[in-house]
């Protein structure tokens, strides 16, 4: 087993925020639990919570090159894993018709030189430290999500012409999903689960603070109180963390340093993007 | 530990919670990197190698409550009375601190406190938000107020109701937004925004007063009783294994906030089914196409995908006070996914019947549109109980010529008639012209046809009638429906 990564969970906890990325306790348990027992975590949660963006920080923190595969329906081997390049083998063929013996070409065609590397054969190959981020796994369909499953849990891939690539080092493997479906069984079990929610008031007001450097400490503190009033409401879409900082943004772009409820009320379709939400939640406000 | 940590594993398999030997494995695991003594790592370690969907969390939570609780140098119990859990010195002098002009070192720490000064330091300590001091201060005010004997056989609900109808939390509750606009008097008052967001923010921390006040009951629950016990009674269903008929209020809403994200996953799973069906016959035309690149030769054979037509819905609902729950569910996770149906038309009847289509034109918001269905609707016609011959009857009269071939008409209800006639006639003419009819029932199939339930006689005209009574069985047949 390799060097960990990672001393302490407060270690951890204080790398992520000097990169900027403001963990819970949660949070950093699962990253440090990661680490040290090599297994792939399985992000979910709202949208906008910062799922994606703990894998960013995680790689910039770590000093590792983030590797990404960006999950769709219809995603496949070819473009997940490796691709023989056929048109080089052709080639191939083709310049040593005359002299080679079949046993030759076939022997020489299938080797690492024509093969491409897709995101998931890249992060096992790497050398140097790597990150792993397969963001949205609930977009793929069932069948696809069984591509995973050698990575995730040997952290090897079969090429039948070639042979098993094992990891030459065992990478950190983020996943995330929206929870559009019911991941399968054997995925989640290979994986540890991290749900991150909504933070709470002083946490989601120190990230407002760390990301809108030029907010007022009075401002930053009225905005999280706002929002977290919001998403109490029963609303089709509740305001993400990156909505509450671009509303914070906007509030300092229009050097506002105290919200009324007519600015609020201006300004709310920055944090809601449903009429429905943006009528309910006026209403809310406005009468008490 | 291991023993603490299998006993812990099998109770949350008793919950409901898939946990696999695999996963077992791993939280044996995890445990061995964290410090023992940091609860909260722990927990979470726990939490990441054996929960593995949010919608167990709560359960998770309430057993690890159960079996952790009196691990941990801060929720120590004396149990030799005087004095109870208050002896830490720091604690002490936090007391010494609030109550000011009390004489240092005088009767124990608080139990020497008369009520109004306990309510007093708990207003103190939820206005400056002091957690130390309302974790102390819910501790004192269960040993206070709940009157817990050893061996009392009372749930913990008892208790608890006891503890907070002393403490008066909406007094409280009036008595700091009053004190809030007292101090806003000079700016000018609060103005209503301003007023709201000091209500919730005081409103988290009597909430958060509350949960310390169950836990700390829990804790000594678990103390008396022991483990196991406590363990089984605090059991809940998983919110997707609730009875729709036997919901209670609380329950309820834990049904409310599943159902938004299953309606979500249906959705997006129908329209996938309907777009990856199976392979349809050769398309002749569009494989001679696709030949033109292979220089000819049909290489790449094409097939034609079936686009199956989306069903026309007929929701037909009892929505008499038994399964008045069901009915609204069921509606609400229909109405959430009309979009994959091409046309959905409900009627509710209890003994008269109405069509409450209009109710869900042009709403956003399906919870009000159900809320003023079960108000507004026109569905009693004699008694106001269940009659469903005479509904079915006039339904057939009303709407029976507008059922076609395309439409699915579903059913709903417990089939208790009431000793009326059935008019089992009319569900037979629906299966002659509907393309399905089926029936969903909210009562478990062992009660079917005893007393005045007549389902099996309807049910022999229908494609077939189902066991409706959870989330997890509405959303399988949701499912088949698409």
């Amino acid at each position: 087993m390799a060097e960990p990564r990672f001393e302490t969970v407060p270690a951890v906890r204080e790398s992520l925020r000097d990169v900027g990325y403001l963990a819970d306790e949660g949070i950093a348990g699962v990253v440090y639990l990661a680490d040290r027992l090599g297994k792939p975590v399985l992000v979910e949660g709202p949208a906008g919570t910062g799922k994606t963006q703990l894998a960013k920080s995680v790689a910039e923190m770590t000093g590792a090159r983030l590797i990404r595969l960006q999950c769709y329906e219809g995603l496949d081997e070819s473009k997940a894993l490796y691709e023989w390049n056929y048109k080089k083998q052709l080639l191939r063929i083709q310049v040593e018709r005359e002299s080679s013996t079949w046993q030759e070409i076939e022997d020489d065609i299938f080797t690492e030189d024509f093969l491409l590397t897709r995101p998931l054969l890249e992060a096992i190959r790497a050398d140097d430290p790597v990150v792993l981020l397969i963001d949205e796994v609930d977009r793929v369909e069932v069948e696809t999500e069984a591509l995973l499953l050698e990575i995730l849990s040997d952290y090897q891939v079969s090429i039948p012409e070639l042979g098993t690539v094992v990891a030459k080092q065992i990478p950190l493997v983020f996943l995330t999903s929206n929870n559009t479906r019911e991941l399968s069984e054997a995925l989640k079990r290979r994986c540890l689960y991290l749900h991150v929610d909504y933070p709470t008031l002083e946490r989601e007001k120190e990230i407002v603070t760390t990301r809108v450097p030029d907010i007022s400490e009075h401002l930053a503190d009225q905005v999280v109180r706002i929002v977290r009033s919001i998403r109490q409401l029963e609303l089709k879409k509740a305001p993400s963390v990156s909505e509450t900082l671009d509303w914070a943004r906007t509030l300092v772009l229009l050097g506002i340093q105290n919200v009324d409820a007519d600015q609020a009320k201006e300004t709310l379709h920055i944090l809601l993007k449903y009429q429905s939400d943006i009528a309910k939640a006026t209403k809310e406000l406005t009468v008490s | 530990m291991l023993d603490l940590l299998a006993g812990f594993i099998q109770e949350l398999r008793t919950a409901g919670l898939p946990v696999s030997l695999t996963e077992n494995l791993d939280a044996m695991e995890a445990v061995k990197h964290i410090p023992l003594e940091d609860r909260e790592a722990f927990k979470y370690a726990l939490a990441a190698t054996l929960v593995k969907s949010n919608a167990h969390w709560k359960a998770f939570e309430t057993v690890f409550e159960v079996y952790f609780s009196m691990r941990g140098p801060e929720y120590d119990i004396k149990q030799d009375g005087e004095g109870e859990g208050l002896d830490d010195a720091e604690l002490q002098a936090l007391l010494q601190a609030m109550q000011g002009d009390r004489p240092a070192g005088q009767g124990g720490g608080m139990d020497g406190l008369t009520p109004e000064e306990l309510a007093e330091m708990l207003y103190k300590a939820l206005m400056n938000a002091d957690e130390a001091m309302i974790r102390a201060l819910a501790r004192q005010a269960v040993t206070r107020y709940s009157g817990m004997e050893p061996g009392r056989p009372v749930g913990g609900t008892y208790y608890l109701y006891r503890t907070l109808r002393q403490l008066d939390l909406e007094g409280m509750l009036q008595r700091m937004m009053d004190a809030e606009r007292q101090s806003a008097q000079d700016g000018g008052g609060l103005t209503p925004l301003e007023e709201r967001l000091a209500r919730d923010e005081y409103e988290v921390r009597l909430d958060k007063l509350r949960k310390e006040i169950e836990a700390e009951i829990r804790r000594r629950l678990v103390a008396d009783r022991g483990t196991e016990a406590m363990a089984k009674t605090l059991r809940k269903p998983l919110p997707e294994d609730i009875d729709f008929m036997h919901a209670t209020r609380e329950e309820l809403t834990a049904l409310r906030r599943a159902l938004q994200p299953l309606t979500r996953k249906l959705a997006v799973r129908l329209a996938r089914k309907r777009r990856h069906g199976r392979k349809g016959p050769l398309d002749f035309r569009n494989t001679v196409r696709h030949s033109l690149s292979y220089g000819g030769v049909p290489a790449e054979p094409k097939f034609r995908y079936p686009r199956p037509s989306k069903p026309e819905i007929m929701v037909i609902a009892d929505i008499s006070g038994s399964v008045a729950a069901f009915a609204r569910f069921t509606l609400q996770l229909v109405y959430a996914i009309s979009s994959q149906f091409s046309k959905v038309r409900a009627f509710v009847f209890i003994d008269g019947i109405d069509e409450v289509t209009r109710y869900f034109e042009g709403v956003e918001d399906i919870t009000d549109a159900v809320h003023r269905v079960n108000t507004e609707a026109d569905v009693i016609w004699v008694d106001g109980h269940s009659d469903y011959g005479h509904a079915f009857e006039v339904f057939w009269e009303r709407w029976g010529k507008e059922i076609t071939t395309k439409t699915t008409v579903l059913l709903l209800g417990d089939a208790r008639n009431n000793y009326h006639a059935s008019q089992a006639w009319v569900v037979q003419e629906l299966r002659k012209r509907a393309r399905h009819v089926y029936w969903l029932n909210p009562e478990p199939r062992s009660y079917w046809d005893t007393g005045d339930s007549i389902v099996s006689e309807y049910a022999t005209f229908c494609d077939g009638a189902f066991e409706c009574r959870n989330l997890k069985q509405l959303e399988r047949f949701v499912e088949h429906l698409g």
